[in-house]
């Protein structure tokens, strides 16, 4: 077991490496380059000014030696003002190193910020704890409900329960979020403004008026997703032997579903839950972006349109590290509820 | 100047009149469809379940509005009409007397009109990319699947490396302005638009090797037309000038494609290496079939069932994602009438005005369900078999 | 608890006319009907039948669980003098798993797989007699110990996969036996086990029902099984009982041509490919739906008379002189039976074996397996899947690979088809070296000359192709033909070659039937004209009446093309009629070989005589040296050191200085090309009985031909009388 997770462990890395390289590699294409210089610096500046701005703030070193220097392999180099000629801060509003120092990812240094004008840490952690909180309710209201969808359906395959629960939960599935957002902003916000069409007062403080929006929005697609794997999963187990074999011992419908289906059922949607992290990363960008709520999707959409490369790049590292680390719990979970797993 | 409005029950009765074509040619597939049932295979048997009906019905539905979009839709999509400015559903346009069904968007254009002509560049996108996912996916698939060992370790790499991305930033990193500057999206492109040729090629060769007379007539038309179309769509060199794709339509194909392959492998990956293990595919390789005839003719045949049923699910997920790009914006021009751009541009103005977002929401999810319950269907039926 | 001693005269369960359809979209589709049997305390009966006759749905039927489709439509089922259908949910509930238990097929997946064995052991007394849960691992342990289960507290500790198949039954028979039911019922129970372990498993189910006084109804397909474990048999086809009776009456004087053709088709000993060919039944089972008016038999009888058989529904008819004999058929007074059916009788001439074809000399196959993919292969272990294979093959010859799985046999077949090649040694195919060529890298010729007929006839043809299509692609492959309408006449002819029709060749595969799926694999093996054609248990998954047919095929065409079969089986009994020579493996290694003679009467290897005496065999005549092995075959993964079989041999203490132990023995000549791979002293070779002999008196039994052979014309049969009773068993031992 420790070996698999090793085993995983260097694989992931190996990916994240892998990743992070292709991003700086899209992220430092010329055209960005480009156009993250004209945002930077005043209007009408011609070609040269540009080209000077970029070599002034480091950009036009070698793109290997920089993925060295962003990752923390190489030292960082401080950049040298032309007029000086001393070496300087890339950028004022950091706390860049004047002197050549390892300062990268692997020490903890994520860069700056150019959009923010600030370091990327002191951006990035907060918005994610605030994208922790909406995924925790969102996690709350979704697992459970989802999960009992699915039993509920595919505890007896055929019946009319089974039909209406799977007919909703296709409809769920149909359903991104930024078409439910819509349907829900309509609805409890504009027709019957019950609920808060805008969580960005949220921020300050969680209530049930701004916040069940967009909870029920990002909910809704997964919900539906989740109890059509749960039901695919229940249906296959109720016809397994061992569950004939319980019933004919003599065990109540109830006890067979609760006893013996129920732990074996919930193995496949175990994984389709962590496997949903990436899809719900999607859905909270949509979400966080329609209903103003300055979290994590918030940040990546702001990194992303105004070319913040650093910004970007840890934007992109957590999100890839969210993907690999859900898939590892995943694959572990399984192993654990799977008791044919775990011996091998 | 005053408005003039037709009333609630009008705007039904209008907008189901616009749609005459639609159900004509609804009534005429699905009589003729129900009425051979027995004789369609698959496809006959989806018409023995209320579900499998609904999924044709909406799905056929929205072909025939994209094909006949022009007579159902009675303005322009991109015109606009400046004193219909946010204008109410069931508003009529004073200058031709036609009436804007749902109502006018804030650049005053018929946002009825617009969810038609939305359909097509729904239709054509999402299950080209689809059928060019498909390709690359089996062609990847089926070797890692069927030798397994270093191929698989590799192929599988770098499918999770894809699949680990977030589907929105790889989006953001891929359809970008500036990305199309960059040899990039073409290089891209003329790699998956090579898949189907091999494909093809691959195919027809490991079948009638023995067969000359056949075989270079087949090879030959692979090599031809897949030619005409890779010529035209990834160098815009297409002589007869009929096969043509925009450069920002260009990029949003291959960026679907690229991330929705790595599924597609998976799945064939996971189906080859089960049905590897049959005793037929030991019998084929007992009379000395070649690993890729095995491959294309023995073990694909017979992994077409969940390979439909997921094609049908991946259109609709490729619908959303079509969505979610013109959400946000990217890809596709800012007047363009897709669904996904309609809803970004109605969202903002919620507070104010709700009828412009909801014939693209309800437009968008009713295609996506009808894909889902004929998939949902599809599969009950092939599991019967 | 159910006291099993009951007023000994009242029937523990009794079935009167019952009748279940299942209700699909296509309508009423009937399962069983008019069924009726009835089952005294402490007596076992046994239903037999081929697959889909509605057996299952018996035993499904009377623990009423048929699923939501499934109904009883008439009859009722009394169980202890309550009529079972009067029980509210709650009654049942309290009947099921406590008075009636059920066994069924697979073991596995009878066992909850995320639960530990003692749990789900426990969970039967916690339900039906509310003790507490120390009571209940205490009887749960001891049931454990009774079944004979080696360190019972860590089985009580495991989880089902940890558990060898064998063993997982043995858990499976405690669970049902923990409340001490009243009525056991058995469904296949041993079909998914090897034979030794299934010899096992029929021992402790015969003992514990004995011990307990449970009554049994015990399902299979096999009619030497019912003979070993039963006191009455019911033979069901397509959906009705035909015959029932006592195992004695109907096995010896049976009196329904089905019946008949059942044992005409299986191969008892006596049975000869030469003198006396197995007799099949024409046709095929009828779909529940197309059953035809009268006798469902009607259409595959050569007795039926128009008129008769089809005039109307026939009921169960009392045989006079038989005690509760009864048979399904109205003109049984008026056949002779003692004929055979007209045509049937023919007599093929021996044939002699030409020259050696296949030689096969010091193979071995060793498989890597473990080790991570990613950072290459470190501390893999090595499986040997063969070791030391040497043996030869002769044109027109048909050499038997007889073992249990993991023996190896399919890794030999591999090879020899060059789906793997060999670690060492030489495979010579005519006079070509061919172990280390793959098949890609063979020659067509080489291809078409060694050809494989395989064992699932479910998985043996491509379900997406039509059969003509594939048997064109093959010749195309093999050069047969010039042109597509050669290979289209060519394919033809073949369909012709295994007596299908020839408007087969637009069928796709799945409107077949298993039988003719396994023909036209069949005829695929013989498109190029193989020389050699490998048939991996080609019959083994086909019904009772179809496995004779297809057997028969197979040899008529090795017999016109002068082909070398090697003919890959766990059954001893299809070895015996079919092989000239036998090679019994196990666990890798040949540990006797020999003619077909040699291998069946002493001496014989410990593992050949075990396998011998553990084959049932449907004839009450014959009379086997009972011996059952300990435990379970080894995993390949795992072998003991020294000889093969020393975990389970019962001959160890008889070689000295623990040799078995330590070192693998040498092959030894017995004689005439007879190997056996053993460390055991001549004398003690010279000392071995034969395992199978044949009861003089009860020899001669009405129905079979008088051509029949007599006492010891069978190959390795000896004729000397019974020692003791005939069906009495050593008294099984508790623990």
């Amino acid at each position: 077991m420790l070996s698999f997770i090793l085993r995983r462990l260097g694989t992931m890395a190996l990916t994240m490496l892998c990743l992070t390289l292709v991003v700086f590699f899209l992220i430092n294409l010329d055209p960005n380059l480009k156009k993250l210089a004209i945002s930077q610096t005043e209007m009408h500046t011609s070609a040269e000014q540009l080209e000077s701005w970029l070599v002034n703030h480091g950009y036009r070193q070698n793109f290997f030696s920089r993925y060295a220097q962003w990752l923390g392999i190489a030292p960082k180099q401080p950049v040298i003002n032309p007029e000086t000629g001393e070496p300087t801060k890339r950028f004022s509003f950091c706390n860049d190193p004047v002197v050549p120092t390892f300062s990268g990812v692997l020490q903890g240094d994520f860069g700056c910020s150019t959009k923010f004008k600030t370091t990327v840490a002191s951006k990035l952690f907060p918005a994610l704890g605030a994208t922790g909180i909406l995924m925790f309710w969102v996690l709350v209201v979704m697992v459970p409900i989802s999960l009992l969808i699915g039993i509920l359906a595919g505890m007896r395959e055929g019946t009319r329960t089974d039909r209406t629960l799977s007919v909703a939960s296709i409809a769920s599935t149909a359903t991104p979020e930024y078409v439910s957002g819509v349907i829900f902003t309509v609805i409890f916000a504009s027709w019957l403004g019950w609920l808060n069409g805008s969580a960005a007062s949220a921020s300050r403080g969680i209530t049930f008026y701004n916040f069940t929006l967009p909870v029920m929005t990002l909910a809704i697609y997964g919900i539906g997703y989740i109890a059509r794997m749960t039901r695919a999963s229940m249906v296959e187990v109720m016809t397994q032997q061992y569950i004939r074999t319980a019933r004919l011992k003599g065990l109540s419908f109830g006890s067979v579903v609760v006893k013996h289906a129920l732990r074996n059922a919930l193995i496949a949607p175990f994984t389709v839950i962590m496997l949903q992290f990436p899809w719900l990363l999607t859905g909270v960008v949509i979400v966080e972006v329609m209903f103003r709520y300055q979290g994590f999707g918030y940040t990546l959409v702001e990194a992303a349109g105004n070319n913040d490369i650093d910004l970007l790049l840890g934007c992109s590292l957590v999100s890839v590290f969210i993907v690999l680390i859900t898939q590892l719990i995943s694959d572990v979970g399984y192993a654990f509820l799977n008791p044919r797993i775990r011996v091998q | 100047m005053q408005l003039e409005y037709i009333g609630a029950f009008d705007v039904v009765l209008g907008v189901l009149a616009r749609f005459w074509p639609v159900w004509i040619a609804l009534v005429v597939v699905m009589g003729a469809s129900f009425a051979y049932k027995k004789r369609l295979g698959l496809y006959g048997q989806l018409f023995d379940s209320a579900v499998g009906i609904a999924g044709v019905g909406i799905c056929l539905f929205w072909l025939f509005t994209a094909i006949f979009a022009s007579t159902v839709a009675p303005f322009n999509p991109l015109a606009q009409v400046a004193i219909m400015k946010d204008a109410l559903p069931g508003a009529v346009e004073p200058q031709s007397g036609l009436v804007y069904l749902f109502g006018g968007d804030k650049l005053a254009r018929d946002v009825f009109s617009r969810m038609v002509y939305g359909s097509q560049i729904v239709l054509i996108i999402a299950p080209a990319a689809t059928g060019f996912a498909l390709m690359v996916g089996i062609t990847l698939g089926l070797p890692a699947g069927y030798y397994g060992g270093k191929i698989d370790t590799v192929l599988s790499f770098l499918a999770n490396l894809v699949l680990a991305f977030p589907v929105i930033l790889l989006f953001y990193l891929l359809v970008t302005p500036g990305i199309m500057d960059t040899p990039i999206p073409y290089a891209m492109a003329g790699l998956f638009f090579l898949f189907p040729i091999v494909f093809f090629s691959v195919l027809f060769w490991t079948r009638y090797k023995k067969r000359p007379d056949r075989l270079y007539i087949l090879l030959g038309l692979t090599l031809i037309i897949g030619g005409w179309v890779y010529a035209g769509l990834v160098f815009d060199a297409d002589p007869f000038r009929i096969i043509h794709i925009d450069p920002n339509q260009l990029n949003i194909f291959v960026a679907v494609v690229f991330a929705s392959s790595p599924g597609v492998f998976r799945i064939v990956r996971g189906l080859v290496m089960d049905i590897k293990t049959r005793d037929y595919v030991a019998a084929a390789q007992t009379r000395g079939e070649s690993p890729w005839y095995i491959m294309l003719w023995e073990i694909l045949p017979n992994a077409r069932g969940p390979l439909i049923v997921d094609a049908c699910l991946r259109i609709g997920y490729t619908t959303i994602l079509l969505g979610t790009l013109g959400y946000f914006g990217l890809g596709l021009a800012p007047e363009s009438p897709d669904w996904g751009t309609a809803i970004k541009d109605a969202s903002r103005l919620l507070r104010s005005f709700i009828h412009p977002a909801l014939p693209p929401t309800i437009a968008l999810m009713s295609f996506v369900l009808g894909l889902n319950l004929l998939a949902d269907s599809l599969r009950e039926q092939s599991m019967k078999d | 608890m159910n006291e099993a001693v009951r007023n000994p005269a009242e029937p523990i369960i009794e079935i009167e006319n019952l009748s279940i359809s299942f209700f699909t979209r296509k309508g009423e589709i009937p399962a069983v009907m008019d069924f009726s049997c009835t089952v005294m305390p402490g007596e076992a009966m046994g239903i037999v039948g081929e697959s889909g006759c509605g057996k299952s749905t018996v035993s499904l039927g009377i623990m009423r669980d048929l699923s939501n489709i499934g109904k009883i439509v008439g009859g009722r089922i009394k169980f202890q003098g309550k009529d079972m259908g009067e029980l509210s949910e709650e009654e049942l509930r309290a009947i099921r798993g406590n008075k009636i238990a059920m066994i069924y097929q697979e073991p596995m997946a009878s066992l909850n797989p995320a639960m530990k064995v003692g749990q789900q052991l426990m969970e039967v007394p916690l339900i039906h007699d509310k003790v507490s849960k120390e009571e209940a691992y205490k009887r749960a342990l001891e049931m454990v110990r009774s079944v004979r289960l080696p360190d019972p507290e860590r089985m009580m500790r495991s989880f089902p996969h940890q558990l060898s198949g064998g063993q997982q039954q043995r858990i499976v028979i405690a669970m049902a036996l923990l409340s001490k039911p009243a009525l056991l019922l058995l469904d296949e129970p041993t079909t998914a086990l090897d034979v030794t372990v299934e010899a096992g498993i029929v021992d402790l189910v015969k003992g514990l029902g004995e011990k307990f006084g449970t009554s049994m109804i015990f399902v299979s397909h096999n009619l030497g099984l019912i003979l070993e474990t039963c006191d009455r048999i019911t033979v069901m086809y397509s959906g009705e009982a035909v015959e029932t009776g006592k195992i004695k009456d109907v096995f010896d004087r049976m009196r329904h041509p089905y019946t008949q053709g059942l044992f005409r088709s299986i191969p008892l000993p006596g049975a000869d490919k030469n003198s006396r060919p197995l007799i099949s039944i024409p046709g095929q089972l009828p779909l529940p739906h197309e059953r035809p008016k009268g006798c469902n038999f009607g259409p595959r009888c050569h007795h039926f008379v128009e008129g008769v058989c089809n005039a109307a529904e026939i009921p169960m008819i009392a045989v006079e002189g038989h005690e509760g004999h009864f048979s399904r058929c109205v003109r049984f007074n008026e056949i002779d039976w003692e004929a055979l059916p007209p045509g049937a009788k023919k007599v093929n001439e021996r044939i002699e074996p030409g020259a050696p074809v296949l030689k096969i000399e010091d193979l071995r196959k060793y498989y890597k397996v473990g080790g991570s993919e990613v950072f290459g292969s470190s501390g893999g272990r090595v499986v040997k899947a063969n070791e030391t294979i040497s043996f030869m093959a002769r044109e027109s010859e048909t050499v038997a690979i007889v073992g249990e799985s993991g023996c190896g046999k399919s890794t030999l077949a591999k090879v020899l088809l060059g789906l793997e090649t060999a670690s060492s040694g030489s495979v010579t195919l005519g006079n070509k070296q061919i172990e280390s060529t793959s098949v890609e890298k063979r020659s067509v010729e080489t291809v078409s000359s060694i050809q494989m007929v395989f064992q699932n006839p479910f998985d043996t043809l491509n379900p997406s192709h039509t059969v003509g299509s594939q048997i064109i692609r093959t010749l195309e492959k093999f050069n047969v033909g010039k042109t597509v309408a050669d290979r289209r006449k060519r394919m033809l002819e073949l369909l012709d070659l295994v007596k299908l029709p020839r408007a087969f060749e637009t069928r796709k595969p799945r409107q077949l039937s298993g039988g003719q799926k396994q023909r036209i694999g069949v005829a695929r093996a013989f498109a190029g004209d193989a020389k050699v054609v490998v048939a991996d248990e080609p019959v083994s998954a086909l019904d009772v009446s179809v496995q004779a047919a297809v057997t028969e095929l197979l040899m008529d065409i090795q017999r016109k093309n002068k082909t070398t079969m090697l003919f890959i089986s766990h059954d001893l009994s299809v070895v015996r009629y079919i092989a000239d020579r036998v090679v019994v493996m196990y666990l890798g290694y040949i540990v006797e070989q020999g003619t077909t003679d040699q291998i069946f009467s002493p001496p014989y290897h410990p593992y050949t005589e075990a396998l011998l005496s553990a084959i049932p065999i449907a004839d009450t005549s014959v009379i086997k040296k009972h011996i059952v092995l300990e435990g379970d075959i080894p995993s390949a993964m795992n072998p003991p050191t020294g000889c093969p079989f020393q975990t389970r041999c019962g001959y160890k203490k008889l070689v000295p200085d623990n040799l078995c132990e330590t070192q693998v023995p040498p092959v030894k000549n017995l004689g005439d090309g007879h190997m056996s791979l053993c460390w055991l002293a001549d004398d003690v070779l010279a000392k071995m009985e034969p395992v199978i002999k044949f009861d003089k008196e009860h020899a001669a039994h009405e129905g079979v031909p008088d051509d029949a052979p007599q006492g010891a014309a069978g190959p390795g049969f000896a004729g000397a009388p019974p020692k003791r009773p005939r069906g009495k068993r050593p008294k099984l031992t508790d623990g």
